[in-house]
C-alpha cells in the first residue's frame, strides 16, 4: 500500500516539473526564433520570469522525495546514469544564468550571449529528459549488485547493453522536444500580445502535426522495445482511458487554438493535460518496476525492493501533504498576483 | 588519483562554492528585513530604497546560489550512491523537506519580492521580503540536521536489509547536534551579511557619494556586525565546540593540534602540527586554557590523540588544524573589529574615522573565509567516518563511476565555477557602483512587472 501511494506521489511530482517547468523550457527555445525586437524579448522573458525558479523547484521536491521514498533506486539510478546527469546539471547551471543575468547586463554583446545560451541550453535539456524517460522505459544493464553504469552511446540499438542514446531514446528526446516547445507557444499565446502573440499563435498548428506523427511513433516503438509495457492494460482495461486521454487533449489542443474563436487559456490546459496522460502512461506502463533490466527482469528494481521503511514513509505522508498543500497555496497566490497578459508597451529596455 | 579521492574533492569544491552564496543569502535576507521594517514604520524612501538596492545584489546573489544548490542535490546520489542507498531513508528526510517546506516558499516569495513591488501594497511587499528570509532560514535549517546526521547519527535503526531507518522523526529534527550547529551556522551567515554591508556602506563613505545611504549601511551593518560576531564565538562557537569535544574526541584533538593526551590541556595559539614527530612545531601555547574551555576546569583531563587508534585519525590532519585556527583566529579579529565600530558608531566618530571605515572595507572577504574554514573543520574533523562511527567514507562513494569519469566531470564544474564567480563578481561591482540612487536602475524596479 505504501509503495502504491509513494510511487504515485513521486509521478505527481515529475508531472508537476514536466507540466510547469515545460512551458519556461518551452519560452526558452521559442525565443530563439521568435523574438524581433528587445521589448519582444523583454516580455517573452517577463511571462516566465517570476514563475520559473519555482518551477524547478518541482524537480528538487521530487529528487528529495524520490531519494528518501526509494533510496536504492535514487542511488542506483543517479550513479548510472552519471554522466548525462552531470551535463543536465551544466545545463540548469548555465540556463539559469543567463535568464535571470541578462537584465543586470545592459551590454548588448553579453545579453546576445547570453540569450542564446539560453535558448541551446533549454532545447538541450528538454532533449535529455525526453531520452531520460525513455532510458527508464527501456531499462539499463543493471548487474547483480544493482548498479550499472551506462556510456553516452554504444552501438545506437535497445539491446542488452545499450547507451543513454539510441534510436529509441532519440525519439523520446525529439518527442519531448516538440510537446513541450509547443506546450511554451501555447503559453506565449496565452501571456503575450500583439504581433509576438500572433507569431507564437502560428507557431502551433506545423507544431502540432509533429507532435501527433512522433506521439504515434513513439507509442509504436515503446511497444516494439519493451511489450510488457501493455501488461498493466490488458490486466485493467479501463486505464486504456489514459491513451485515451492522450488523443483528446491533442485535438482540444487544435480545437481550442483554431483563428476563428481561440481559446488561449484552453488550449494551454489542454497541453498541460497531454503532457500529464503522456507521463501518467508510462509510469502506469512500469509499474510496479522501477527501473527495468535490460540484463534479465529478476535483476529490475522494483517496489518492494527499493521502498524505505515503515515509519519514515508514514511519518512521510503527513508532512508531505502539509508541505505540498502549502507549496500549492504559494503557487497559486504567485501565479494569480502574476494573471494577465505581460505588459509590453514600456519602452524597449 | 583514486576514484574515492575525486569523489571527494568534486564534492568538497562544489559543496565549499555553493555555500559562498547561501551564507550571504542568508544574512542579507534579515537585514533586508529590518530595512524593509524601517521603511514601513518611518514611511522613509531612503530606506526603501536601500532594501530595492540590496535586493538587486540578494537577486543575483540567490540565483548562484540555486543555480550551485542544483548539482548539490543531485551529488548525493552520483557521488555518494552506496551512502545513499544506506541512509536514504534517514537523510532524505530532510533532504526532501527541505525542497518541499523551504525551497517553494522561498522561490515564490523571492518572485513577488523583485518584480512585484509595483503590484503589492506596501504591507504585502515587506511581508514577502519576510518570507523570503524564513525560506532560506528553514533551508538553512534542513540542511544542516542533514550534515548533523552525518556528524552525530540519532533515532535510527538498522533495517534488515542493512539499510538505515528513521524511528523517531522528532529526534532525527532535534539532534542536539545539528540545533547547536544550526545557531552556529546562521550566526555565521549574519556575520557575513553585516560584514559585506558594512564594507559597501563604508566604501561610499571613502569615496564621498551616496552618502545618506552609506551611513544606512553601516548603520545596519555593524549594529547586526557587533551581535553576531560577539555570538559567533559566545555562546554558539563555545558550546558546539564542547559538544564536539564529547561527541568526536578525534576531531578535537586534531583541531587543536593535540597529540598526547594531558590534564590541565594548554590551547595552541600558533604552532605547526608535525605529524611524523607527534607534536605542535614552534608552539605558543597558553596552559590550562583548553581544559577549561571544554569541561569548565583547568585540571580535566583532554584525550589527545594518542588514545585513538591511528586508522581513526582524521585524514587530513594538518589542515583540519589550520582550518579550526583560522576560523577562531578570525572570530577573535571580528569581535575587536566590531566592537571598535559600534564603540565609534555610538560616539558618532564612525562617518569620519577613515581607519574604522577602511579597516571595515577591507574585511569583507574574511568572514567568507571563515565560514569556509569552519565547514573544513567541520568536515575534515568527520574524517575517516562519512556517517560518524558508522560508515567509513571509503565505502560510501560511487565505486561504478570510474576515476576518469570523475576527473572529467570535476574539472567541467571548475570551468563552468571560474566562470560563474567572474560573472557574479562584475555583475555585483556593477551594481555597486550605480548605487542605490542610481535614476534608471529605480525606474527598472518599480515599473518591471
Ligand atoms: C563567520 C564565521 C565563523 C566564525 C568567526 C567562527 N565560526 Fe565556528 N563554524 C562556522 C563559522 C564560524 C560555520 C561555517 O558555521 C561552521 C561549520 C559547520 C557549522 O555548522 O558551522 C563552524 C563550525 C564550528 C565547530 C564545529 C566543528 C565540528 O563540527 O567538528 C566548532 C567547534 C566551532 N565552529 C567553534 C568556533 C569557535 C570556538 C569560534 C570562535 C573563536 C568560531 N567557531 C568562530
Ligand atoms: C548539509 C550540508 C552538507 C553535507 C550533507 C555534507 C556532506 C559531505 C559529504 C557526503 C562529503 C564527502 C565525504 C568526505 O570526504 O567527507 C563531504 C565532504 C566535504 N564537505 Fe561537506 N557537506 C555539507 C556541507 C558542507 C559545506 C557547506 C561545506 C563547505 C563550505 C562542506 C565542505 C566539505 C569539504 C571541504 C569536504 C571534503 C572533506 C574531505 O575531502 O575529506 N560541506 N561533505
Ligand atoms: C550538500 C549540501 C547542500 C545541498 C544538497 C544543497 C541544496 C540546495 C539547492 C538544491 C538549492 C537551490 C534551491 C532553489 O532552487 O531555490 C540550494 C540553495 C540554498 N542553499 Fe543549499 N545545499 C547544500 C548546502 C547548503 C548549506 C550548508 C546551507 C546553509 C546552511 C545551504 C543553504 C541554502 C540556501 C539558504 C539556499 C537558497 C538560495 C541561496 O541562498 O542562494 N545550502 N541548496
Amino acid at each position: 500500500m505504501m509503495g502504491f501511494i509513494w510511487f504515485w506521489l513521486v509521478a505527481i511530482m515529475i508531472v508537476g516539473y514536466v507540466v510547469l517547468d515545460g512551458f519556461d523550457l518551452g519560452v526558452g527555445v521559442l525565443h530563439l526564433f521568435l523574438v524581433r525586437t528587445e521589448a519582444e524579448r523583454q516580455a517573452t522573458l517577463r511571462s516566465i520570469g517570476p514563475v520559473w525558479d519555482g518551477n524547478e523547484v518541482w524537480l528538487l521536491a521530487g529528487g528529495g522525495t524520490l531519494y528518501f521514498a526509494f533510496p536504492p533506486l535514487y542511488a542506483s539510478a543517479f550513479s548510472g546514469f552519471y554522466l548525462p546527469l552531470m551535463i543536465v546539471l551544466w545545463l540548469l547551471v548555465a540556463r539559469g544564468v543567463c535568464l535571470e543575468l541578462r537584465n543586470h547586463l545592459d551590454v548588448g554583446v553579453w545579453r546576445t550571449l547570453l540569450d542564446g545560451l539560453f535558448g541551446i541550453s533549454s532545447a538541450l535539456l528538454t532533449v535529455f529528459y525526453g531520452a531520460a524517460l525513455a532510458n527508464v522505459i527501456r531499462g539499463v544493464p543493471l548487474q547483480a549488485d544493482g548498479y550499472f553504469f551506462l556510456p553516452l552511446w554504444t552501438n545506437w540499438k535497445p539491446g542488452a547493453s545499450p547507451g543513454i542514446l539510441d534510436w529509441y531514446t532519440v525519439i523520446g528526446g525529439l518527442v519531448a522536444l516538440v510537446a513541450l516547445t509547443l506546450h511554451g507557444a501555447l503559453w506565449l499565446v496565452l501571456k503575450t500580445s500583439g504581433e509576438l502573440e500572433e507569431r507564437a499563435s502560428q507557431m502551433v498548428s506545423p507544431l502540432w502535426i509533429v507532435l501527433v506523427t512522433l506521439t504515434v511513433v513513439s507509442l509504436v516503438a515503446t511497444i516494439a522495445v519493451r511489450p510488457s509495457t501493455l501488461n498493466n492494460y490488458s490486466a485493467y482495461p479501463f486505464t486504456y482511458i489514459i491513451p485515451l486521454g492522450v488523443v483528446a487533449s491533442l485535438a482540444a489542443i487544435r480545437y481550442w487554438n483554431r483563428a476563428q474563436a481561440a481559446q488561449p487559456l484552453k488550449a494551454f490546459l489542454a497541453s498541460c493535460f497531454y503532457l500529464f496522460f503522456m507521463l501518467a502512461g508510462a509510469c502506469w506502463g512500469l509499474y510496479p518496476t522501477l527501473l527495468p533490466a535490460t540484463t534479465g527482469e529478476d535483476r529490475n528494481i522494483t517496489l518492494s525492493h527499493a521502498l524505505s521503511g515503515h515509519h519514515t514513509l508514514s511519518v512521510g505522508l503527513v508532512w508531505w501533504t502539509l508541505g505540498m498543500l502549502l507549496a500549492a497555496a504559494y503557487i497559486v497566490f504567485v501565479y494569480s498576483r502574476f494573471k494577465g497578459k505581460v505588459d509590453v508597451s514600456a519602452e524597449g529596455r | 588519483m583514486t576514484s574515492e579521492l575525486i569523489h571527494r574533492l568534486q564534492f568538497a569544491f562544489t559543496v565549499t562554492f555553493h555555500y559562498l552564496f547561501p551564507q550571504l543569502t542568508m544574512g542579507l535576507a534579515l537585514l533586508i528585513v529590518a530595512l524593509k521594517t524601517v521603511a514601513l514604520k518611518t514611511g522613509g524612501e531612503e530606506w526603501d530604497r536601500a532594501a530595492r538596492f540590496w535586493g538587486r545584489i540578494f537577486g543575483i546573489n540567490f540565483i548562484l546560489g540555486v543555480v550551485t544548490g542544483i548539482p548539490m542535490e543531485f551529488e548525493f546520489g552520483t557521488n555518494w550512491a552506496r551512502f545513499s542507498r544506506i541512509s536514504g531513508g534517514v537523510i532524505g528526510q530532510p533532504l526532501a523537506m527541505e525542497g518541499v517546506f523551504s525551497f517553494f516558499l522561498e522561490s515564490a516569495f523571492l518572485g513577488l519580492f523583485l518584480y512585484g513591488e509595483k503590484r503589492l501594497s506596501k504591507k504585502l511587499h515587506w511581508f514577502s521580503a519576510v518570507m523570503v528570509w524564513l525560506g532560506s532560514w528553514i533551508s538553512g535549517f534542513f540542511i544542516i540536521v542533514t550534515d548533523a546526521w552525518m556528524q552525530h547519527p540519532v533515532a535510527y535503526d538498522l533495517s534488515t536489509g542493512g539499510q538505515f531507518q528513521v524511528n523517531s522523526f522528532w529526534k532525527l529534527l532535534l539532534n542536539p547536534w545539528g540545533l547547536l550547529q544550526y545557531i552556529h551556522n546562521m550566526t555565521g551567515a549574519v556575520v557575513t551579511g553585516s560584514f559585506v554591508m558594512a564594507a559597501v556602506g563604508a566604501y561610499y563613505l571613502l569615496e564621498r557619494r551616496d552618502l545618506a545611504y552609506g551611513r544606512i549601511f553601516l548603520k545596519v551593518g555593524v549594529i547586526a556586525g557587533v551581535i553576531s560576531s560577539i555570538a559567533i564565538v559566545f555562546p554558539t562557537g563555545d558550546l558546539h565546540g564542547r559538544y564536539v569535544a564529547r561527541h568526536q574526541p578525534a576531531a578535537i584533538a586534531g583541531m587543536e593540534g593535540l597529540f598526547k593526551t594531558e590534564s590541565g590541556a594548554g590551547m595552541v595559539l600558533i604552532g605547526q602540527p608535525n605529524e611524523e614527530t607527534g607534536q605542535i612545531d614552534n608552539p605558543i601555547v597558553v596552559n590550562d586554557v583548553l581544559s577549561f574551555l571544554i569541561y569548565g576546569t583547568t585540571r580535566a583531563e583532554v584525550k589527545g590523540l594518542d588514545q585513538i587508534p591511528r586508522d581513526q585519525w582524521p585524514t587530513a590532519l594538518p589542515l583540519l588544524y589550520y582550518a579550526y585556527h583560522i576560523m577562531a583566529g578570525l572570530g577573535t579579529w571580528f569581535v575587536l573589529l566590531m566592537i571598535a565600530a559600534a564603540l565609534l558608531l555610538w560616539r558618532k566618530r564612525l562617518y569620519t574615522a577613515h581607519w574604522a571605515l577602511w579597516a571595515l572595507l577591507l574585511s569583507f572577504p574574511l568572514p567568507y573565509i571563515a565560514n569556509t574554514a569552519g565547514w573544513m573543520t567541520a568536515e575534515l574533523g568527520r574524517q575517516p567516518w562519512l556517517i560518524y562511527g558508522l560508515m567509513r567514507t571509503s565505502e560510501g562513494y560511487s565505486n561504478t563511476v570510474s576515476a576518469g569519469n570523475g576527473l572529467f566531470t570535476l574539472l567541467g564544474f571548475m570551468g563552468l565555477y571560474v566562470l560563474l564567480g567572474l560573472l557574479f563578481t562584475v555583475l555585483v561591482y556593477r551594481e555597486i557602483s550605480h548605487g542605490p540612487a542610481s535614476k534608471a536602475r529605480i525606474a527598472e524596479a518599480v515599473h518591471a512587472d
